[in-house]
């Protein structure tokens, strides 16, 4: 029997290859075997959201994809998302507190990175529909939704700031 | 700029008040922190827990010699390798990191395996042969008040009764015989877990020269260092407890736990470092979550809804073990007197051991379930008298700075405002009982602890300290035991410093919650941490401010009392072009005092009260929420849907407003799922095992349930706060399920008196309407319980001076006060 699987796929847009038992899952292979933590897990049955990444630009829940499946492909993980300065979407979640303990946020980033790439322009209600399979407990999602539209304004061109309220209260 | 706000001759806030990021914001969205299970260790092993599947059996013995003869397995342990009991109170050490001879519940662990790969220890776990003595098992608190057997503990109050409580404050039967109008109701709130995402883990590395360290997903290190050193039998110096940034605690991580002691026992017993990640169904069975409460609530009132006497009974379901089981249940009595004045009170509560996993502290700790049953009974005496509920509650309120009936000593007092917030936004007074059927609004209020009064365990140190070092570059360096969890209490320490101190927030570094590094902050629980741990950092700065203005002042030649510590200068108010850079003025310092640190610590006010339980309740200040929310039932279904929730809660003073923000609406989201969906349910004719230990099956609110919210932050600054902050983690949960009860109330006319209100409540209460019989879904009744002897404390307006008298009944009341002790020990509102 064969113990170990190698793969090449593309990895936050770099050519990756890597060496692993046959069974793991994407979330397995990116934690244990590449050293990429910022995947989160929350069950690894996914019901939870914690470990989305994009798999060629959509997103999926890391523990229910195989690692040999995405020999080939593309995976983008939070990892990705800042160079020397943050993405817009970072930027927001940090300034509004959309990331309180942090733990289910780079599912929710990704998730919105790949809501905003095809509908630049989400309603509120697309937002939540994109975002249903994502939990957080600390948030009470409110701040997330805010962060998403702040950050797809600035994406846009658009000047945006948080209303006074969202971050003042009233 | 002058330094001075304009007109005031106050320092203007440069940071406190300003909302910016947390200091830990973008480690957060980069996935850069590190939490528990991201750690790797070279050599690390990998640790599961066998656990119980019988919920009551006893272990006849344990054959491990398979397990550990596999290959990759290094080490198998079993109880008899931690015989030493454990547990987070001084009064419950009644847990074994690994059961020795007793298991009291499905998930109890009972030997652990520690292997190369999870997968191999996976394996071995099924090749421990354990030999059970099945044991009748107790799922129903009212089966533990009448069977003694089996006991579940040898120790408690009276049988399977873990903890009894009987506090009177005032003669309440004789205030209910004279009140204008009584009511009696029975309520009943689930239990509910804490859910956090992360799931506890915990890595152990063990030298050679003696020495332990742990990481751990905890909220409290202190407590998981004292657990380690007396279970391992280690001197507190040789243990090192870090705890990591936790994802999520919401109290479920606050406890010492299993896996906790086993990972430090197998790294000490291997010398390799050892990690265990417990599994989400792990999660669900370790819990520690809201106590389920059965509530009976008495309450006598004048015709204008004044509350003469109100007697309280709760029954709480403590499942297997202590835990913080005895602050529970008297939690479940503490703060029904804070928000209204309450004459007279009388409290009982009993907490029962039942063969489930254990129950503690989830947000709000005990006070959730008796704020419900007293914020509904309080919406029925209002439809009672025919006063507008939102009148009722603002006409009674308790003053500010009064002591109540049992004796907590409230500060400042912001419910009145939040009140009139919520209800202006709402539109309260046009819509309340004016909506068309389907559609309602309700309303309900609450108060929370900012920090307990008492510690843990019995002592008199403080219960916050903070060290801190200023570098010669302008850095500023803050060590504080307390756990950032995610509420944000690393950046409190950074914001209050900084404003201090004058310099940027990203000037300070934050070290926290390392037992070798950091000062004692006993850990983030009881919403303690910004007032306490806050108000030591304030000290240690403020002793850092003084020792560098004495010398920059001398330098400069300018009074020590016209300088300014802002924009990393240090000025002369007068002359602001007179200073120097904050960097230079630490170095003027330092060559003349040497190395600049200081400490600071915090111990709150002792409470006025001086009875036996006197010690749960007391806080150096309450917050105050109040809260309306909106709902739209179906009669058809019964579904409840939920569009909005205004909330207005009186923080004190926002120290960062956008964090405030964030534990507001995350508290309501809570406090959501609690109304309508979430519940621990347990299989009681099926080996009483979790029916839905899965994040999928335990229903809780997603984007698609969440409802709109529009908070209303009330500053009404409290003078034991730093900068007057109080608590806002926990009390903006409270007044929601309430709130969302009484409005399904207003919306089709039927009490659902218990959490959570699901569609099924909704319409068995409904089809009694329908019959014409009460339009109620709830509890009966409350069972009769064996109360010991009642402490009897005569009441502040009554004369007491917090002490219990003894004596029975007849002579139990001292001769009434006179009017003038009444007005100055509680000074009489005007209405």
């Amino acid at each position: 029997m064969n113990r170990t699987a190698r793969i090449t796929f593309e990895l936050n847009g770099e050519a990756t290859a890597v060496t692993f038992a046959p069974h793991k899952t994407l979330l397995e292979v990116l934690r244990e075997d590449l050293g990429l933590t910022g995947t989160k897990h929350g069950c690894e049955l996914g019901e939870c959201g914690m470990c989305a990444v994009l798999l060629n630009g959509e997103p999926v829940l890391s523990c229910l994809v195989l690692g040999l499946a995405c020999d080939g492909h593309r995976v983008e993980t939070v990892e990705g998302m800042a160079g020397p300065e943050l993405h817009p979407l970072q930027v927001t979640f940090a300034d509004l507190g959309a990331a309180q303990c942090g733990y289910c946020t780079p599912g929710f980033l990704l998730t919105a990175e790949a809501l905003l790439r095809r509908k630049p322009r989400p309603t509120r209600d697309e937002i939540k529909e994109a975002l249903a399979g994502n939990l957080c407990r600390c948030t009470g999602y409110l701040k997330i939704y805010e962060a998403v539209e702040l950050a797809a304004a600035r994406m846009r061109g658009e000047d945006a700031e948080p209303a006074e309220e969202t971050v003042y209260g009233r | 700029m002058d330094g001075r706000a304009e007109g005031t001759g106050q320092p203007e806030l440069r940071v406190v008040g300003h909302a910016q990021r947390k200091v830990d914001a973008v480690a957060k969205v980069t996935g850069a922190t590190r939490f528990a299970d991201d750690l790797v260790l070279p050599r690390m092993l990998f640790c599961k827990l066998l656990r119980s599947p019988h919920p009551h059996a006893r272990i006849a013995g344990i054959d491990t010699t398979k397990a550990a003869a596999l290959d990759g397995v290094k080490a198998v342990i079993t109880g008899e390798a931690l015989p030493i009991p454990f547990g987070i109170l001084p009064v419950s050490q009644d847990e074994h990191a690994l059961a020795p001879c007793r298991v009291r519940f499905v998930g109890d662990p009972v030997a652990a395996v520690a292997a190369l790969t999870e997968e191999i220890a996976t394996e071995a776990l099924d090749l421990i042969d354990v030999a059970y003595e099945v044991l009748p098992a107790i799922d129903d608190p009212a089966d533990a008040i009448a069977d003694s057997d089996p006991l579940i503990h040898d120790y408690g109050d009276r049988g399977n009764l873990h903890k009894l409580i009987n506090l009177e404050f005032g003669d309440v039967d004789e205030a209910i015989a004279h009140a204008d109008h009584v009511r009696d109701d029975v309520f009943f709130y689930a239990g509910s877990t804490h859910l956090a995402m992360e799931q506890h883990a915990a890595l152990a590395e063990w030298s050679p020269s003696g020495k332990l360290t742990l990481w751990s997903s905890t909220q409290t290190p202190h407590y998981v260092h004292r657990a380690l050193a007396r279970v391992l039998e280690l001197s507190p110096s040789r243990i090192r407890v870090i705890a990591t940034p936790n994802g999520g605690g919401f109290g479920g991580k606050s406890d010492p736990f299993s896996h906790e002691i086993v990972v430090a026992k197998v790294a000490m017993l291997t010398g390799r470092p050892t990690k265990c990640t417990l599994t989400r169904e792990e999660v669900f069975y370790c819990h520690r979550g809201r106590h389920p409460v059965l509530m009976a609530v008495r309450t006598g009132v004048s015709r204008d809804g004044r509350i003469k006497g109100m007697h309280f009974r709760t029954l709480l379901d403590g499942g297997g073990y202590g835990s913080y089981g005895v602050a529970s249940a008297y939690y479940t009595g503490a703060l029904q007197t804070v928000t209204y004045e309450v004459e007279r009170y009388h409290f009982q509560g009993a907490r029962a051991f039942t063969n489930k996993p254990p129950c503690g502290p989830k947000r709000g700790h005990g006070t959730p379930q008796p704020r419900f049953a007293l914020e509904v009974q309080l919406d029925k005496l209002a439809h009672d008298l025919k006063l507008d509920p939102a009148e009722i509650r603002l006409r009674h309120l308790a003053p500010a700075g009064s002591v109540t009936a049992n004796y907590l000593k409230i500060g400042s007092m912001g419910l009145g405002a939040c009140i009139n917030k919520v209800v202006a936004a709402s539109d309260w007074k046009r819509r309340y009982g004016k909506l068309p059927l389907g559609h309602g609004i309700g309303i309900a209020c609450s108060s929370y602890l900012s920090g307990a009064g008492l510690p843990i365990y019995w002592n008199h140190l403080p219960h916050s300290g903070v060290q801190l070092k200023c570098d010669r570059g302008g850095g500023v360096t803050v060590f504080c035991g307390s756990t950032e969890i995610g509420q944000g209490s690393d950046s409190i320490l950074a914001y209050i410093v900084a404003e201090v101190l004058g310099v940027a927030v990203d000037d300070i570094a934050v070290v926290t919650a390392d037992t070798d590094l950091t000062p004692v902050d006993l850990g983030s629980y009881s919403s303690r941490v910004t007032l306490m741990s806050g108000n030591a950092a304030l000290q240690a700065a403020e002793r850092a401010r003084d020792i560098i203005a004495r010398r920059t002042a001398a330098k400069l030649e300018v009074p020590v009392d016209r300088l300014v510590f802002a924009d990393q200068r240090v000025f002369d108010a007068d002359d602001p072009e007179t200073g120097m850079s904050f960097a230079e003025a630490v170095q003027v310092a330092e060559a003349r005092d040497g190395t600049i640190g200081t400490v600071g610590s915090y111990t709150p006010p002792r409470s006025p009260g001086r009875y036996r339980g006197a010690g749960v309740g007391p806080s150096p200040a309450y917050s105050y929420s109040a809260a309306v929310a909106e709902v739209e039932v179906d009669p058809e279904t019964g579904i409840i849907t939920v569009p909005k929730i205004w909330i207005g809660h009186d923080v004190g003073r926002s120290i960062n407003p956008a964090t405030v923000m964030g534990q507001v609406e995350g508290s309501v989201y809570m406090g959501l799922g609690e109304a309508l969906m979430e519940e621990m349910v347990y299989r009681g004719n099926r080996n009483v095992v979790h029916k839905i230990p899965s994040l999928l099956e335990y229903k809780s609110p997603t984007t698609l349930e969440m409802c709109d919210v529009e908070t209303y932050l009330i500053e009404d600054p409290d003078p034991n706060g730093p900068y007057g902050a109080k608590e806002v983690g926990q009390g903006p949960l409270l007044p929601v399920p309430p709130a969302v009860a009484n409005a399904v109330y207003d919306a089709v006319g039927v009490r659902v008196d218990e959490v959570p209100i699901t569609p099924e409540k909704v319409r068995r209460a409904l089809k009694e309407k329908e019959k014409g019989r009460e339009p109620r879904y709830g509890p009966a009744s409350f069972p009769d319980i064996p109360w010991p002897e009642p402490t009897i404390v005569p009441p502040p307006r009554e004369g007491g001076d917090g002490r219990a008298i003894a004596g029975r009944k007849e002579a139990k009341f001292m001769a009434p006060a006179t009017a003038d002790t009444v007005s100055t020990a509680h000074p009489e509102r005007q209405h």
